[in-house]
């Protein structure tokens, strides 16, 4: 197919109102009309629909068009769409070409007529790259059906066991000692009020006694390199100082180990010791020494753990392992970090004594928690009266701009486990509450009818400086009720604050590991907000739980089996399709200077030291170009990204 | 009506151009006067885009990719970092003034930040006039 010959079709998509309410999509048309090559142009209001690919195909057929452009919406959205119907009439689908006029044009363009001239320009740009593209054919790659699952929580459980329950194997790696995630430290779940622990532990069981899943616990990912069906992962298994193998888990060492910590399980209010276990079911119950708070580490002497620990597991002499895996999709479950109220002074976190966060009040009221379930003050004594204040770091311009969505169903859920423990009064100061879920509107009115006190307004401040008796010795809370418009103040004896969800701390490290990106609340980005919520822009890689956006249990566990379908299709299948956008060196005229070879970060290009020139392994090249920007001779071509392709967009767009 | 300046933008397809996505679906407004091309990377872009550019009719160029760090090819960024710092030697030696290209750290979050720089880049061009090809006074 030579060039001259290209037979351009333009389609100018209204998107309904979204482009053709700014941008003169007629007007448009008409200069498509008049650009070279081109030899249809019609517009549609939904381009995207079947009656709009059906166009396009006609077109194809009938009037012997051998390129397309769609000008539409970003292509991140529709390129694939448009590719296939491309495809589905006999073009192959590098021969199309699209114009993002909605994204990038109509969308962020105050001024209808300059609206329409830039979509003009990038349509142009379009007609004129198109003519030059070439058409390639896609490769396909065998896939390794192994499946990495970095978190252990509960969307890394639930993703682990339906990919293993499916046949294929699961490498499931935790960093702290034992899996079960936030969801093991949590009492009871709303809105059935079932026990937490009661619907976790038989799954976290199952996890670690699954043949299909090897379990990598205190073990965390070190680097990821390869592509989508082959990724080859370093993961670092941090030395436990405990031989698995001989451990029975009696818990001797935990009882006679002198050295107590705050436990980072019990969220700071209980103690744990130097070498502990996190909880009493955690799986696997093997327990790990932490070097920098055990005595023999720091001092050379105590070793008391040694000396009871009967099947001589301890090993004082273990080392940090790196261990090499094979896999062919990553699916990353690797939860939410919770708000530190500290920087908030005016609610006195930290200060103020009985000012407590909702993960240490979950501790608190667990039955499996250091007061045994029982609702105290930091006195022993039992609390009359109690704060629930809301949206702390949510909601809130300066931390977190978002909902947590838990919060306010959480916030309810201690309303009735206060109401079922202690005679106290409950305050719930909240903005809006938000019971979106299944069963959640009606857990509110039930609770409502439970004799809990509902102030909408935020907590303003706690304080201990009391203007009256009644408030002497009391956190007294300042609340506007927006429903009333007076200020409040509330003498409590405990004020929980309901801290957000946040990312993880380390984040944006894992992000970059895995080659994904974050939105900008920090979370990890799904491939598209609402038709591909579990896949991100690298393939391969899929996300679910609070990684990608706080959510509570029953969306955790939906998302982490779609991501678990997601690797499935993909393993089951056996092979992937990968870019066919790679480069390629044109041997005749390589001059053999092997600039390229180093500049290569996938190292794709190797050399032939007989031929003496460099080659493209296409398998590992992943299309960055960065090699053909390079070449000094410009020889090594980027398919579907060469110079000429690019100048002429270049061109077209400035036209 | 006052000088519109056409300014090129080359973005990369991982991080800025998503960047610029955003700033769509968020729908914030600006300056219409980048006319956008997508690179796989900013590693991607040759000098001669640059020049080629400015022959065909740019008053500025504006080149996006990924922050340091962040580029979804590893280093592409930083090559073009490097590149870039070169080009700019070359085009002040040809006389054109360096406040007509940009080099950005844009990422997929940062649709906010996209409007403001294609906002910013546009003033500047905007005062610098438009490019003359023969090198004139205001080039």
């Amino acid at each position: 197919m030579t060039k001259n010959k290209a037979k351009v079709g333009v389609y100018i998509c209204h998107c309904g109102s979204n482009i053709a309410g700014v941008v003169d999509v007629k007007d448009v048309a008409a200069y498509a009309q008049g650009l070279p090559s081109v030899a249809a142009v019609k517009d549609y209001v939904y381009m995207c629909s079947d009656p709009g690919q059906n166009i396009i195909k006609e077109d194809i057929k009938h009037l012997g068009l051998n390129r397309v452009v769609v000008a539409c919406c970003s292509p991140s959205l529709h390129e694939l769409t448009f590719r296939r119907a491309c495809q589905e009439a006999g073009l192959n689908p590098y021969l199309f070409q699209q114009a993002n006029i909605r994204e990038q044009c109509s969308w962020v363009t105050e001024d209808a007529a300059l609206a329409t001239v830039k979509a003009k320009a990038l349509v142009s740009g379009a007609v004129s790259r198109v003519v030059h593209q070439e058409p390639l054919e896609k490769r396909e790659v065998e896939i390794n059906p192994n499946t990495l699952v970095i978190g252990g929580g509960i969307a890394g459980i639930q993703a682990a066991l339906e990919i293993a329950d499916g046949g294929y194997k699961v490498y499931l790696v935790e960093k702290t000692p034992s899996v079960g995630g936030h969801m093991a430290q949590l009492d009871k779940t709303f809105p059935t009020l079932d026990c937490s622990s009661c619907i976790l532990t038989p799954k976290m069981t199952q996890a670690g006694s699954h043949p299909n899943i090897e379990l990598m616990v205190y073990s965390e990912v070190e680097e990821i390199s390869g592509y989508v069906g082959n990724f080859k992962v370093k993961v670092r298994k941090k030395a436990k100082y405990v031989d698995e193998e001989k451990c029975t888990g009696c818990g001797i060492c935990q009882t006679k180990c002198p050295i107590r910590v705050d436990s980072e399980f019990d969220a700071g209010i209980g103690k744990r010791k130097a070498i502990y276990t996190p909880f009493a079911q955690a799986v696997p119950n093997v327990p790990v020494i932490v070097a920098e708070e055990c005595t023999y580490f720091i001092k050379g002497k105590c070793r008391a753990c040694e000396k009871f620990c009967e099947p001589g597991a301890i090993d004082f002499e273990q080392k940090d392992e790196i261990v090499e895996i094979d896999v062919g999709a990553i699916i990353a479950s690797t939860g939410y970090g919770v708000f530190d109220p500290t920087p908030m002074a005016h609610y006195g976190y930290g200060r103020l004594d009985n000012v407590i966060t909702s993960l240490e009040f979950e501790r608190l009221v667990s039955s499996a928690g250091p007061t045994g379930g029982k609702i105290q003050l930091k006195d022993g004594s039992t609390p009359t009266s109690i704060a629930i204040a809301h949206c702390i770091g949510s909601r809130d311009e300066k931390y977190h701009e978002y909902c947590s969505r838990v919060c306010c169903m959480y916030a309810l859920k201690y309303s009735h486990l206060i109401k079922e423990k202690t005679e106290a009064d409950v305050y719930q100061m909240y903005i809006d509450m938000r019971c979106f879920g299944k069963g959640y509107e009606e857990f509110y009115k039930r609770l409502s009818e439970e004799g809990v006190k509902f102030i909408r307004g935020k907590v303003g401040e706690v304080t201990d400086r009391a203007i009256s008796d009644e408030e002497k010795g009391k956190l007294i809370v300042l609340a506007e009720d927006s429903l009333l418009g007076n200020v409040m103040r509330v003498p409590v004896d405990m004020v929980i604050l309901c801290v957000a969800l946040e990312p993880q701390a380390d984040a944006e490290n894992t992000a970059r590991k895995l080659g994904i990106s974050r939105s900008a609340d920090g979370f990890y980005l799904e491939r598209h907000p609402k038709l591909d919520p579990v896949a991100t822009t690298t393939d391969g890689v899929f996300v679910a739980g609070c990684c990608q956006g706080p959510k509570d249990i029953p969306d955790t566990v939906a998302q982490a089996s779609a991501a678990a379908a997601r690797a499935l299709a993909m393993i089951s299948k056996g092979k992937v399709e990968v870019e066919a956008a790679t480069a390629h060196i044109d041997e005749e005229r390589c001059s053999g200077c092997r600039i390229c070879n180093d500049l290569c970060p996938f190292s794709s290009i190797t050399f032939d030291e007989e031929k003496k020139v460099s080659r493209v392994n296409d398998a590992l090249c992943k299309g960055c170009g960065v090699c053909v920007a390079a070449c000094p001779s410009g020889i090594i071509s980027g398919r579907h990204f060469t110079a000429e392709q690019i100048i002429a967009e270049i061109e077209g767009v400035l036209a | 009506m006052s000088f519109e300046p056409k300014i090129l933008g080359v973005l990369c397809k991982w991080c800025s151009y998503a960047g610029a996505d955003l700033a769509g679906t968020s729908r914030k407004k600006y300056a219409p006067n980048v006319r956008v091309v997508r690179v796989n990377c900013t590693g991607r872009v040759e000098p001669t885009f640059v020049l080629k550019a400015f022959e065909k009719g740019a008053d500025g160029v504006l080149i996006a990719g990924c922050h340091p760090g962040d580029c979804h090819y590893l280093e592409g960024n930083y090559k073009a970092l490097r590149r870039f710092q070169l080009l700019k030697k070359m085009l002040a030696q040809m006389g054109i003034d360096d406040g007509r290209v940009r080099l950005e750290w844009i990422s997929a979050s940062e649709g906010e930040r996209f409007a403001v720089v294609v906002n910013e880049m546009t003033e500047r061009v905007r005062k610098l006039g438009p490019f003359a090809k023969n090198g004139g006074s205001n080039g």
